[in-house]
This record gives C-alpha cells, sequence and structure tokens, in this order.
C-alpha cells in the first residue's frame, strides 16, 4: 500500500518537492523492508511469545480441563530435574567438543589445501562431500553402515588389523554422536578458513620470509592473527547449529543413553508426554542459553562487519 | 630436494585426510549396489557382485511405502519456500543496502538474532496452532515456516550483494523515471545474479534437510524426505543397501547443488562475512 502510493513521490527529482515529501520519502525507502519484517515478527516472535505465556501454565495436554495458571512451578520443576539438568550438561559437552573438534581438524585441512599439489580440487571436493549429505542421511548412514557392531565399516576394517570389534554406540553413545558431526561440520570449519588463508596479505609473508622468519613462525605471528576472525566466525556459527542439533541425537541414539540434548528433550516432553508447560519452560531456558550465546556471538559478528563498512 | 619432498608428501597427506573422509560416503555408495545378504557380511565384501534391488526395494517395487510423495512433498517446500523468500528478501536487502535507512545495522541484527532464537522455542505453539486451524500434516505450512527458517540469511546475504551494485546507476535509473520494481528486475537483478542464485541454493538446501517441524507438524500426507528417512532408524541389518539406496537419492540434490556452489556455499553460510 505505502509502496504504491508512495513510489512516484520518490521518483520525483528532489529539487522539485522538497518539504512536504521528506517524510513520505522516508517511508518509501522504509517499505520495502516492512513485509518482511512482518513477516518475521509474525513467524518466529509471536510463537515465542506464546512459548512464555504457556510455560507459567500447569498444562498436560491430555487433560486439557486442567490447565491452570502455576507461576514459575514449571522453571523450578525443570531447574531441580536431574534429567533436564543432565540434557544441559549433555548439550554443553555436545557443543564444545563437536566445535572444537572440528575447528581443529578444520584448520588441519585448510592448511593442507593451502598449498599448490596435484589434484588439489578432486581432494577440495571430496572433502566437502561430508557436509552436503542430507543431515538425517548422514546419521543413519554412521548408525547402521559404519556403527554397527557385526557388520559396520569401522569393525569391518579392526577385523583386518584383528582388533576388538566393540559396539560403538552402546559403549561410547556420545562420543558415536559427536564423531558424526565432526564428520558433518570439519568440511564448513575448513572452508571457513581456507577462505580466509586465502585473504593473506602474501607480500607481508613474502617479506617475512626474506627476513628470515622460518614457517613455524609466519604460522604463528601472521597467519594465526590473520585467521583469528575467521576462527570466531567458525567457532559462532558452528555453536548455533550444534546446539540445536536435533537429527543426529534423535537418529543414532534416540537420545537415549544419556544422549538426551536440550532440543531432543524439548521435543520429547511435548510429543511424547504431552506436558506443554514444563516442555514450554524448558524452551524458554533453551533461548536464555542462546541469548547468551548470541550476545557474544552479535559482538563478533558486528566487529567483522564494521571492518567491512570501513573498508569499503 | 628436501622441498620438493615436502611438498609433494603434504600433498600424499592432503590425498589420504580427503580419502578418508569420503571413504563413508562411497562405501555407503558401494553398499547402495550390493545385494541385503552382501551388504550386511563381516569382514566386508568388496568384490560382491552388483545389483540395483536396494534402488528397487527403495523405489517401492518391492512392496514397501513408495519415497515419491515425501520426495514431492521436499521438493514442493523448498522450492515455494525459497522462491517467497526471494519474494520478500529481495526488496528488504534492497532498502538495507541500497538506500539505507536510519538504523539499518539494527534491523540487520534483528533479522540475524531471529535466526539464534531456537527452533524449539516457537515449536509448541506453532503446533497447537496448526492443530487448532486443521492445518496439521500439510505442506503449506511446512512451506511458511521454512520461508521464515530461511529470511533472516537470505536478507544478510543479499544484502552483501547488494551492496556490490554501484548507487550511481540506481539513481541513474530513478532520474530517468524508473519505479521500484523496474529498478529491481532491469537494474539491480542482473548485476546480483549469481549472489541471488547462491542465496537461494541455500534456502533450498536448508529447507530439504530440515527434520523437527516436519517431524512435529506432518504425518502421512505431507511427510518429506527426511521425515522419510526416519522409518529407517530401527531398521535392521536386512535392509542394509536399501537404506543406503534412500540416503543416497535423498542427498543427491545437495550433493548437486552444493558441488555446483562450493565458494557461494560457505560465504553464504558464513552470513557474506567471508569473501
Amino acid at each position: 500500500m505505502t509502496a504504491t502510493t508512495t513510489a512516484p513521490l520518490a521518483a520525483t527529482p528532489a529539487h522539485m518537492t522538497k518539504q512536504p515529501s521528506a517524510r513520505l520519502r522516508a517511508w518509501a525507502t522504509r517499505a520495502p523492508l516492512l513485509p518482511a519484517l512482518v513477516f518475521m515478527i509474525a513467524v518466529t516472535q509471536l510463537p515465542f511469545v506464546a512459548t512464555l505465556v504457556i510455560s507459567f501454565f500447569d498444562w498436560n495436554a491430555l487433560y486439557p480441563k486442567a490447565r491452570h495458571f502455576t507461576g514459575l512451578d514449571n522453571y523450578h520443576q525443570v531447574l531441580t530435574d536431574a534429567a533436564l539438568r543432565h540434557s544441559v550438561w549433555t548439550t554443553v559437552l555436545l557443543t564444545v567438543a563437536v566445535v572444537l573438534a572440528s575447528l581443529v581438524l578444520g584448520l588441519a585441512l585448510a592448511l593442507l589445501l593451502d598449498r599448490r599439489f596435484r589434484g588439489r580440487g578432486i581432494v577440495r571436493t571430496l572433502l566437502i562431500a561430508p557436509f552436503l549429505v542430507v543431515p538425517v542421511a548422514a546419521a543413519l548412514l554412521w548408525k547402521h553402515v559404519l556403527y554397527n557392531p557385526e557388520y559396520g565399516l569401522l569393525n569391518g576394517l579392526l577385523h583386518y588389523v584383528g582388533g576388538p570389534q566393540p559396539d560403538w554406540i552402546s559403549n561410547t553413545p556420545l562420543l558415536a554422536v559427536e564423531a558424526s558431526l565432526v564428520w558433518q561440520w570439519t568440511p564448513f570449519m575448513m572452508l571457513i578458513l581456507l577462505a580466509g588463508l586465502q585473504s593473506r596479505d602474501q607480500q607481508q609473508i613474502e617479506a617475512a620470509r626474506v627476513d628470515g622468519a622460518n614457517d613455524w613462525q609466519i604460522f604463528r605471528h601472521l597467519t594465526l592473527p590473520h585467521l583469528r576472525r575467521y576462527l570466531e566466525l567458525g567457532a559462532l556459527l558452528g555453536s548455533i547449529y550444534i546446539v540445536q542439533n536435533f537429527d543426529a541425537v534423535f537418529t543414532i541414539t534416540s537420545g537415549g543413553l544419556g544422549t538426551a540434548n536440550l532440543p531432543y528433550t524439548v521435543y520429547q516432553s511435548f510429543y511424547q508426554a504431552h506436558d506443554n508447560g514444563l516442555a514450554s519452560a524448558a524452551g524458554v531456558l533453551v533461548v536464555i542459553g542462546s541469548i547468551i550465546i548470541a550476545t557474544f556471538a552479535l559482538r563478533v559478528v558486528s566487529s567483522l562487519f564494521r571492518e567491512e563498512v570501513s573498508r569499503a | 630436494m628436501t622441498a620438493v619432498l615436502r611438498r609433494n608428501g603434504l600433498g600424499l597427506v592432503a590425498w589420504l585426510a580427503g580419502i578418508v573422509f569420503f571413504l563413508p560416503i562411497a562405501w555407503m555408495a558401494l553398499t547402495s549396489f550390493h545385494s541385503e545378504a552382501d551388504a550386511a557380511t563381516n569382514p566386508p565384501s568388496f568384490g560382491a557382485s552388483l545389483t540395483l534391488d536396494g534402488y528397487r526395494e527403495f523405489f517401492g517395487s518391492g512392496g514397501g511405502a513408495s519415497p515419491w510423495p515425501a520426495l514431492i512433498n521436499s521438493t514442493v517446500a523448498s522450492v515455494v519456500s525459497t522462491l517467497c523468500v526471494l519474494l520478500l528478501a529481495l526488496p528488504a536487502a534492497y532498502a538495507l543496502s541500497i538506500r539505507p535507512v536510519k538504523k539499518w545495522t539494527d534491523v540487520l541484527f534483528f533479522f540475524l538474532s531471529t535466526k539464534m532464537l531456537p527452533v524449539v522455542a516457537g515449536l509448541l505453539p506453532i503446533y497447537l496452532f496448526a492443530k487448532n486451524a486443521g492445518m496439521l500434516d500439510n505442506i503449506w505450512l511446512l512451506v511458511i515456516l521454512y520461508t521464515a527458517m530461511n529470511l533472516p540469511i537470505a536478507v544478510w546475504m543479499m544484502q552483501s550483494f547488494l551492496a556490490e551494485v554501484p548507487v550511481a546507476i540506481i539513481e541513474a535509473a530513478r532520474v530517468d523515471g524508473a519505479r521500484l520494481p523496474t529498478i529491481l528486475a532491469r537494474v539491480v537483478a542482473p548485476i546480483a545474479l549469481p549472489g541471488i542464485a547462491a542465496t537461494s541454493l541455500i534456502c533450498f538446501i536448508f529447507s530439504w534437510n530440515e527434520l523437527l517441524f516436519a517431524r512435529v507438524l506432518t504425518g502421512v500426507v505431507a511427510e518429506t524426505a527426511p521425515v522419510f528417512l526416519t522409518g529407517f532408524i530401527t531398521s535392521q541389518g536386512l535392509f542394509l543397501a536399501k537404506v543406503c539406496a534412500a540416503s543416497l537419492v535423498i542427498s543427491l540434490p545437495v550433493l548437486a547443488a552444493g558441488f555446483a556452489a562450493q565458494d557461494k556455499l560457505v560465504q553464504g553460510l558464513s552470513l557474506g562475512a567471508v569473501k
């Protein structure tokens, strides 16, 4: 509406209409933004407000008539529930382990791929592939094709070296989930860090080399400081996605054996236990946790952003 | 001498790493062409004869549920939501990059922050709403949600791509009397087209991959490909070849799209921060 009525005005050269059109012009500038903004608020913010409201009610979907306001009871219950506290811990452990391991591996691979060698393009393509498998499919691949104690590839290979043939998922359930996620996310970290490596100032490196710096000194004093913001970005984006991971936990262990993270627990408490109030309170707590990460995250992104603006 | 050796040596290490990372996928592909009996052996059978039985089973000629409805649902949800995202994000990104509004970085950060809101935070109200509105098991609900899921990323990516369009050209078009739709279609789109293509690709991939919403909000009719795959979670060894065939077929669109746009993919995923 606003767009159609003000667009001709906005198109009028500024010297013809000065004062009265200023406000209209401001609206014309904002108008293209509005549909997206309104849509986002309606689809993401409103449901969250609803979650917040529901979290103050004692409300089991199986007994809808017994619904009543209970204040902070749900939060109290969530915070004192041992299983739930455990899932908080699992979420932290899963996220930190996967992000760190895939960052370190990704850095090593990026350093290898930054060099010229025969078939570099092919190796790069091979390395990216794990990130491009649909997450559920990747989780199924690890669960059935690799981890299976009887005919999985891992134990099949161990057979040739005569090693033990453990039941991976039962013995080390969380590690099994983490390994599959590290496999999926290492390529992503590698791609970000490779972009970082390739944006280094080559002249600076040449100058350092002429001055007699060796490879390690160049890496330690030039490459690593330059990569810092890329490492931060990788850690940040990895955390955002892995904190929310549902697919791998759901597929590989179905949340069993102590691997239920928060998203899985919230899913379970309303999808299976039908406890709307508890699920909402847990969901709100996930959001609070995410806000803490996001505050830090936005600072990193905004510093990247400022750099970009000042460069322009 | 040592320099040559070192360069080749490290190249070899890179090759080895590439093969190790790709091995599970190669093994999955090989297994998908084995008979179920050959797939479930220990030690693994490398030389077993190849067959298309796994694929025949997956596509339903073996009596199981046909994956076609799920594949079609995924295609509809991914393609239509991507188009909706473009329709909403392009004008928004235009406003943010070419004619910056006051406090425009705040608006950008608002968009980005919605991406950090965990899906579980809104899942229950959306489920209850869908149930009361009779929209459970309806693919169009997923279209709306996937549009919202990808819109923030798309706005961020596109504003960084559109920022590369010279303002002078746009001003010239404006002086010539062109209106916003014309400017977008005739001036901005051609220059920003590669970026728009990359954005679409990423939205497509995220929608195609999504599981949690689809799992909770769909059932029989609107089931998507990842939900179809969850049917294999408890599958026993008998169906290994079928599981592999299913996983590969369903991953194929993402693999193809991802290989085609490797650089744009990472730039998009890092919200345009890495150039």
